[in-house]
């Protein structure tokens, strides 16, 4: 890359505010000190679990570790590469569990942080940076700005090709489907924990998937993030399908005489999305979704599709994760089974 | 509003006004949008008609109800007995440690993405387990006052418990698992089912039963141990169970609707305020008053918003200012 490049390819990175074209689309991207030149970065520290998989996809080679510790199950999906990486702790301001020293001793050439954009995060960005001389780069999280992200994130750590074939992905996945899809729209109640009873409310980055599947969240109440509900909420929200990413809940809902009275239940709306190697709904909220938001527009909208979801994820996990689980290892998650 | 001097039976029919109200407004208030006939209808239609309105009725608010009926009575009685027993008003059930080990057991069973009766299991346990680390170390100090010997253990394990629910909750999935926890620990009722009902009430009334056989030697400890002593009373062993009976209701009410604070503080202490120390009294009244009380935060709970708002937080609120306007009324006492 010359010097030219390097700097059209800045101008995209920049939270300095830019002139001319760049101001009208406010970059997702917001850096704080030099970045390194993109072939340069070979270290790169995710500093939470969305971060941590953006980079994952787009550059598993540079990934110095996991910011959570990942489960069994979670990695005998993952490639070989990256299976093994270290559990090395999250950086959240106060929420932090890696001390900043470890983060120097790690000699990264740079921070990937992803998730809500806020004065509060990009402070806590800053004084990392300023603390630590280690460039921090902040990336806006939202479902919606996916392709962006895998487009300017790729560019930033040198892999502008790798981040355009996924963006390109990305923006197959969320655009224009919702033209093609029913009205009125779905309601969907998004079901998390085993007992189904806590929920992102309507506008949460835990909910994106059901706006992005062309639905409704059903959940609307004060605040905007993670909220706990009374069953009798549920019933009155009546949601047309219930979704959740727990096979505890699952069995709950088909079991239990209040879930299986709703419309949802009743009439074979109640959907389980796998949760590995990471969730296809959330958790943590990341490019993993893209495949939750597929299969979820697929479960509501067509119904009657014969897709098979076992090659869909293995394809997705290839294309994405740098590997195809065996058929007999992907029949094994519930939710696929 | 003294009630102290009136008879037994007029004072708890004043102390019942109240808790009606609550069980009136829990029934005629919620999310699902009923009016007052046809919740009456669903009521009257029993529980295996097939609508909505039934459903809600029986379903979802009436175990609500009763869990919170259960829950604020057995914290209110815990916490009565407590007050009691360390000769101060300013005790809760948690001095113990009781809410910390529980507390722990269930933010241990979420981070491991356990089973909902494993959650209330675990959290059961906890809360045993905490008392009974205190019990034991209190046990083998000899040299001290026994009472402060037992409120200092509980302060010293209910930190530590305390210090491992933090560690838990550091590493815990923060998109996962710590939502789940901290809602936990805020408490609530809203995932009590009737399964959840038939458990803990025979453990809170193996509990309540040793406290109301003992209602008049709890009095008792209002005195020095060697004055009880010489009553005949044999101190160390009416404390034990005393301290087992607390624990076990405590724990049991912990178990299914989460660290609900203030109200085993708030509501013997004001009914302390209106029928006196006397704990024949005070166990009743308090039974009642807790009751209804817990039922009336719920309500509020489920019917104030879309989501839930947590019963600790909501106890707090709704507490602490009554709690303060007790204190402050001029010219009343009963402590």
């Amino acid at each position: 890359m010359n010097r030219r490049e390097y700097l059209v390819a800045l101008t995209g990175l920049s939270a300095v505010p830019w002139t001319g074209a760049m101001a009208a689309v406010p970059s997702i991207l917001h850096v704080f000190g030099a970045l390194p030149p993109p072939d340069r970065v070979r270290r790169v520290f995710a500093a939470g679990g969305p971060a941590a998989i953006l980079t994952h996809v787009l550059a598993p080679d540079k990934l110095l570790g996991w910011p959570w510790p990942l489960s069994i199950e979670a990695r005998a999906l993952l490639a070989p590469l990256v299976r093994n990486l270290p559990m090395l702790g999250r950086l959240a301001g106060r929420g932090s569990t890696l001390p900043l020293e470890k983060l120097v001793a790690l000699k990264p050439d740079l921070i990937v942080d992803g998730g809500a954009v806020d004065a509060t995060y990009l402070s806590a960005a800053e004084r990392v940076w300023r603390q630590t001389g280690i460039p921090y780069v902040l990336v806006d999280g939202r479902l919606a700005e996916s392709a962006r992200q895998l487009r300017e994130t790729g560019a930033l750590l040198g892999v502008a090709a790798r981040g355009e074939q996924l963006a390109r992905y990305a923006e197959e996945t969320l655009s224009n489907r919702c033209n093609r899809a029913v009205f009125p729209r779905p309601g969907v109640y998004l079901a998390r924990t085993a007992d189904g009873l806590e929920t992102p409310l309507a506008g949460s980055v835990n909910g994106e998937c059901i706006e992005a599947a062309c639905a409704v969240n059903v959940a609307r109440g004060p605040g905007g993030g993670l909220a706990r509900v009374s069953r009798e909420q549920v019933l009155a929200w009546m949601p047309d399908a219930i979704v959740s990413q727990y096979p505890e809940f699952h069995v709950l809902a088909r079991q239990d005489a209040f879930w299986r009275r709703l419309p949802a239940v009743r009439d074979g709306r109640l959907l389980l999305a796998p949760a590995l190697p990471f969730g296809w709904l959330d958790g943590p909220p990341s490019i993993n979704r893209l495949l939750g938001a597929r299969w979820l527009a697929s479960r509501l909208h067509d119904p009657s599709a014969r897709t098979d979801w076992v090659d869909f994820a293995r394809d997705f996990n290839a294309l994405f994760y740098g590997h195809a689980p065996t058929r007999e290892e992907l029949m094994r998650l519930p939710g696929l089974t | 509003m003294k009630l102290a001097g009136q008879s037994t039976v007029l004072r708890l029919t004043v102390l019942s006004a109240p808790l009606l109200a609550a069980l009136l407004a829990a029934f005629a208030f919620g999310p699902y949008p009923l009016s007052p006939a046809e919740a009456l209808a669903a009521l009257w239609a029993g529980p295996s008609a097939e609508s909505d309105a039934a459903t809600v009725m029986w379903q979802l608010r009436l175990p609500r109800i009763l869990a919170g009926l259960l829950v604020g009575a057995a914290l209110s009685a815990a916490g009565a007995a407590y007050q009691g027993m360390f000769r101060n008003p300013l005790v809760s059930p948690d001095i113990l440690g009781v809410s910390a080990g529980a507390g722990l057991g269930a933010a241990l069973a979420i981070y491991f993405g356990l089973s909902l009766a494993a959650v209330q299991a675990l959290a059961f346990a906890g809360g045993l387990l905490a008392v009974a680390a205190v019990v034991f170390v209190a046990g083998r100090v000899r040299r001290h006052d026994p009472v402060l010997v037992l409120v200092l253990a509980g302060v010293a394990v209910g930190t530590l418990f305390g210090a491992g629910i933090s560690l838990v909750k550091v590493l815990a999935d923060p998109s996962v698992q710590l939502p789940s926890i901290t809602f936990w620990l805020l408490g609530g009722l809203n995932v009590v089912s009737p399964g959840d009902l038939v458990l803990a009430a025979p453990l809170v009334a193996m509990g309540l039963l040793p406290m109301a056989l003992l209602r008049w030697r709890v009095n008792l400890l209002s005195l020095s141990d060697e004055e009880a002593a010489a009553l005949g009373v044999n101190v160390a062993r009416l404390r034990s169970t005393l301290i087992v009976s607390a624990t076990l209701v405590t724990a049991a009410a912990v178990s299914i609707a989460g660290v609900v604070g203030w109200i085993g503080l708030v509501v013997p202490h004001a009914v302390r305020l209106l029928v006196g120390p006397e704990f024949s009294r005070l166990l009743p009244a308090s039974l009642l008053l807790g009751g209804g009380f817990l039922v009336a935060a719920d309500t509020l709970a489920r019917s104030a918003a879309a989501i839930e708002l947590p019963l600790g937080i909501l106890t707090a609120l709704v507490g602490a200012p009554v709690f303060l306007w007790l204190l402050a009324r001029p010219g009343r006492g009963g402590t």
